[in-house]
């Protein structure tokens, strides 16, 4: 019987939360640490001629200035997920900069020095020498004729041309439809902003010749891979990644940024540790940005809202430099969702990642798949409107209904995937329900009439969540360099208490509470009981991290096996000790007994005192009930909805005012 | 130069620069992390703490502006073990995700409630527009202070 799990268990982080005893990055101080400021470039577009850091390395309390020649000898950061099947002109950032900048977030100096505010103060005396050159900001004007190039290896600014579905069946069948439409769509570039920035703190023995770098990381044991068999070229025994109480990330915070090598780097050199800390300002530079495409759609239906074809291309702006899985968003996790929760029988798109003078693009809050989602509502309400009918009866008309399930989309459109269930007219029945559509619809009448603008808008969704089976994400050719299972560990200690441990990372998702809901109710011990602990390289199984809402779908279900297999040797272990057949007995609420004999029990408390003693054991078992688990999922998860929205816009002012928001 | 005050009800002296914020007075001289920092220009309130009474955006105020003044920064909000009821409320209501602003938020909300006891659900929101969550989308937030107005 599951008693946490589904019931309102109060949260288990949150004592030290809400008390301020939380200790996130910026609250650690070690002895003798030094505080990092990095130079930022004052241009988006410019060649470093030279920089002047002897006035800055003589300002008070500074402890050294370094620049992009102090760090030559280590590799530029990883491009971890490149456009799949295509050739992608790869630019990443370096630790510094050395010669020339393609956007203002890029470092090209840093200042040691004992306090943060004099880190600041000296930075502000490095004279550097630019030679401004010209600069593209917008996507589509990066690849006309004669713009700026930024690249060297990307002519006209492509990073990479990538293309899904069939391309000659959607023409045709846009050629055979009764209705076309075709929009320019934008959707604008974003912030993401979490409440904490990012920083860094790495300490560096030389005795043993190992880091030990706190990080505000989404995905520390990626973030441990990535730099030091990528760029230290060290082995990634030498590295311990702490990413402690982490203020949100919303996908900002899975990459791995120049900062980080850093000052795992400076703590080498210098001896000492050191702590780099983001201001907000920087950011808004320096870390990543979401979103930034523009579309180009082309939409056929028959004349009762059949949808026959989508054609989409757009331009992907990706920043001056790539960010580590910047390609992988705008193709990938994109063009294969743009199916959307409809049968649509032909789809092609085109996507042209392009390279700016602005702020590296990257994951963010669904990444691609908000994007596919814009363009594929748009597409509806556009057919709608080109017939005249109600938007909501076109979704109705188009969607995948359910008993197509599993349904794979036209062409091949996700490589071998298939939405595994759906009920696409049930969410989008209980949003028109709850919003009072039909009374919606004749307000916005009403107010028509009266000269206001009140506009409706829907969107029936579908995502594709809990990344992903690893044959499909790495061998199908989706460009993704690694595997994306998950992992956990589950030990029960002589006392009876119970560790947790998980690959994947909380920064605000609540895994502390939600894992041990699963791991208490499985066990059938106290929630009191259960510690799950993550994030420390030191003490947790590798695991990929938290992002394309994966931690649940894929790090509990690893945790989870592992506690059957605790159960599985709990109850041979009981069996045992009761003199019992393993075949006669249960495991049942943390008890294991004879079928039929509950007053005469063994608890898992006494169960795993045994088996950490090992005094009796039954033959061949091993000491102690600890099990490490990894799962590979054998598909992702297709979570899907309704949401309807209502804005009244002041035609005067354009100011837009939000009436009614809906969710299912 | 050399400042006095009282923090959570403690007489403190320290030797500060002029320049040095408030904020950075309580976490790097006193060592009170619990306030944080979101955003350096106040528009987050990530930082905010009691003075004189008063909510303040401590990454906006100088230590030295705080000379003989009483400050109360979230640290001292829970007494002899006992959590605050905006503390109190914030868990039971699912206040919180990430936790970055929670500490400024609770502050406010003490502070807006000190001033306005029984608000409604709009005051309560235009009372705390000054403080940014990135994670909850606020209505546990409003609920949790809506909880402590109505006295549950």
């Amino acid at each position: 019987m599951a008693r946490y799990v589904g019931s309102p268990v109060k949260r288990l982080e949150d004592p030290r939360l809400i008390t301020g005893d939380a200790r996130y990055l910026d609250d650690i101080k070690l002895p003798g640490m030094a505080h990092v400021a990095v130079l930022r470039s004052a241009y988006a577009h410019a060649r470093i001629r030279g920089i002047d850091t002897s006035q800055a390395a003589a300002a008070p309390g500074v402890i050294g200035v370094f620049t992009g020649k102090d760090f030559e000898d280590l590799n530029p950061l990883p491009c971890a997920w490149q456009a799949g099947g295509v050739e992608n002109h790869v630019n990443t950032p370096r630790v510094l900069e050395i010669d020339r900048v393609t956007f203002t977030g890029a470092g090209i100096a840093a200042v040691v020095a004992e306090t943060p505010y004099q880190a600041a103060d000296a930075l502000a005396l490095i004279e550097v020498d630019y030679e401004p050159l010209p600069v593209v900001v917008h996507g589509p004007d990066a690849i006309k004729p004669g713009a700026p190039q930024i690249h060297e290896n990307a002519p006209n600014n492509i990073c990479m041309s990538w293309q899904c579905g069939d391309e000659e069946g959607t023409d045709a069948a846009l050629g055979a439809a009764d209705v076309v439409v075709e929009q320019d769509l934008d959707n604008q570039r974003l912030i993401p902003t979490p409440m904490e920035p990012r920083g860094a703190i790495a300490d560096y023995s030389a005795g043993t010749e190992e880091f030990t770098v706190w990080l505000t990381s989404q995905a520390p044991h990626v973030g441990r891979l990535l730099m030091t068999a990528f760029v230290f070229g060290i082995p990634e025994t030498k590295m311990r990644v702490i990413a402690p109480q982490i203020g949100g990330g919303f996908g900002t915070k899975i990459f791995l940024y120049h900062e980080y090598i850093l000052v795992a780097a400076l703590a080498r050199k210098l001896g000492r540790p050191v702590k780099w800390m983001e201001g907000r300002s920087e950011n808004y530079v320096a870390t990543t940005h979401g979103r930034d495409h523009h579309t180009h759609l082309k939409v056929g239906a028959d004349r009762d809202g059949h949808i026959k074809a989508l054609k989409v291309s757009t331009v992907a702006n990706l920043g001056g430099m790539l960010s580590t899985i910047a390609p992988g968003i705008p193709t990938t996790l994109y063009g294969r969702m743009l199916s959307g929760v409809y049968k649509i029988p032909h789809i092609h798109c085109h996507v042209t990642g392009v390279y700016t003078n602005t702020g590296m693009v990257d994951a963010y809050r669904g990444a691609g798949r908000p994007e596919a989602t814009y363009v594929v509502e748009r597409a509806v309400d556009l057919v709608a409107n080109a017939l005249g009918m109600d938007p909501a009866e076109v979704r109705r008309r188009n969607f995948i209904q359910p008993d197509d399930f599993p349904y794979e989309p036209t062409d091949n459109l996700l490589n071998g995937l298939a939405y595994d269930s759906g009920d696409y007219e049930v969410a989008l029945d209980k949003a028109l329900a709850v919003a009072d559509y039909a009374g919606l619809r004749q307000m916005q009448a009403r107010a028509r009439d009266e000269g206001r603008y009140i506009g409706i808008g829907l969107s029936s969704y579908v995502e594709i969540c809990g990344v992903a089976p690893s044959r499909w994400i790495g061998v199908l050719g989706e460009g993704w360099g690694a595997g994306l299972w998950e992992s956990a560990n589950v030990r029960v200690h002589l006392t009876g208490q119970v560790v947790a441990t998980t690959g994947s990372q909380s920064h605000g998702q609540g895994h502390e509470t939600s894992m041990a809901q699963v791991v208490a109710d499985e066990l059938g011990v106290p929630i009191e009981s259960v510690i799950v602990q993550h994030s420390d390289t030191l003490g947790t199984p590798f695991g990929y991290g938290t992002y394309g809402s994966r931690s649940a779908a894929v790090g509990t279900v690893a945790m989870y096996k592992s506690l059957q297999r605790i159960k599985d040797k709990a109850k041979r272990l009981g069996a045992h000790m009761l003199e019992a057949d393993v075949a006669d007995v249960v495991y049942e609420d943390g008890k294991v007994y004879v079928k039929g004999s509950p007053d005469k029990a063994k608890t898992i408390v006494e169960i795993a005192g045994a088996a950490a003693l090992g005094y009796d054991l039954p033959q061949d078992m091993e000491p102690y009930l600890d099990d490490t688990a990894y799962y590979d999922p054998p598909n992702c998860t297709f979570p899907f909805g309704t949401h309807i929205c209502v804005v009244e816009l002041d035609a005067d002012t354009g100011g837009v005012k939000l009436l009614r928001y809906v969710a299912v | 130069m050399n400042i006095r005050l009282t923090v959570n009800g403690s007489s403190v002296s320290r030797d500060v620069e002029p320049r040095t914020l408030l904020v950075d007075f309580l976490r790097d001289h006193l060592g009170l992390t619990g306030t944080n920092v979101g955003c350096d220009t106040s528009q987050c309130g990530a930082c905010t703490v009691h003075l004189n009474g008063l909510a303040v955006k401590s990454c906006t105020v100088l230590a030295v502006q705080a000379e003989g003044a009483s400050i109360t920064t979230i640290e001292g909000l829970a007494s002899n073990g006992q959590l605050h009821p905006m503390q109190q409320a914030f868990w039971d209501h699912h206040g919180l995700q990430c936790g970055f602003c929670t500490p400024g938020m609770i502050m406010s909300a003490v502070h807006f409630l000190e001033h306005n006891p029984n608000p409604t659900e709009a005051e309560v929101r235009h009372g705390l527009e000054g403080n940014l969550c990135r994670c909850t989308g606020y209505e546990n937030i409003v609920k949790a202070v809506m909880a402590v107005a109505g006295g549950d």
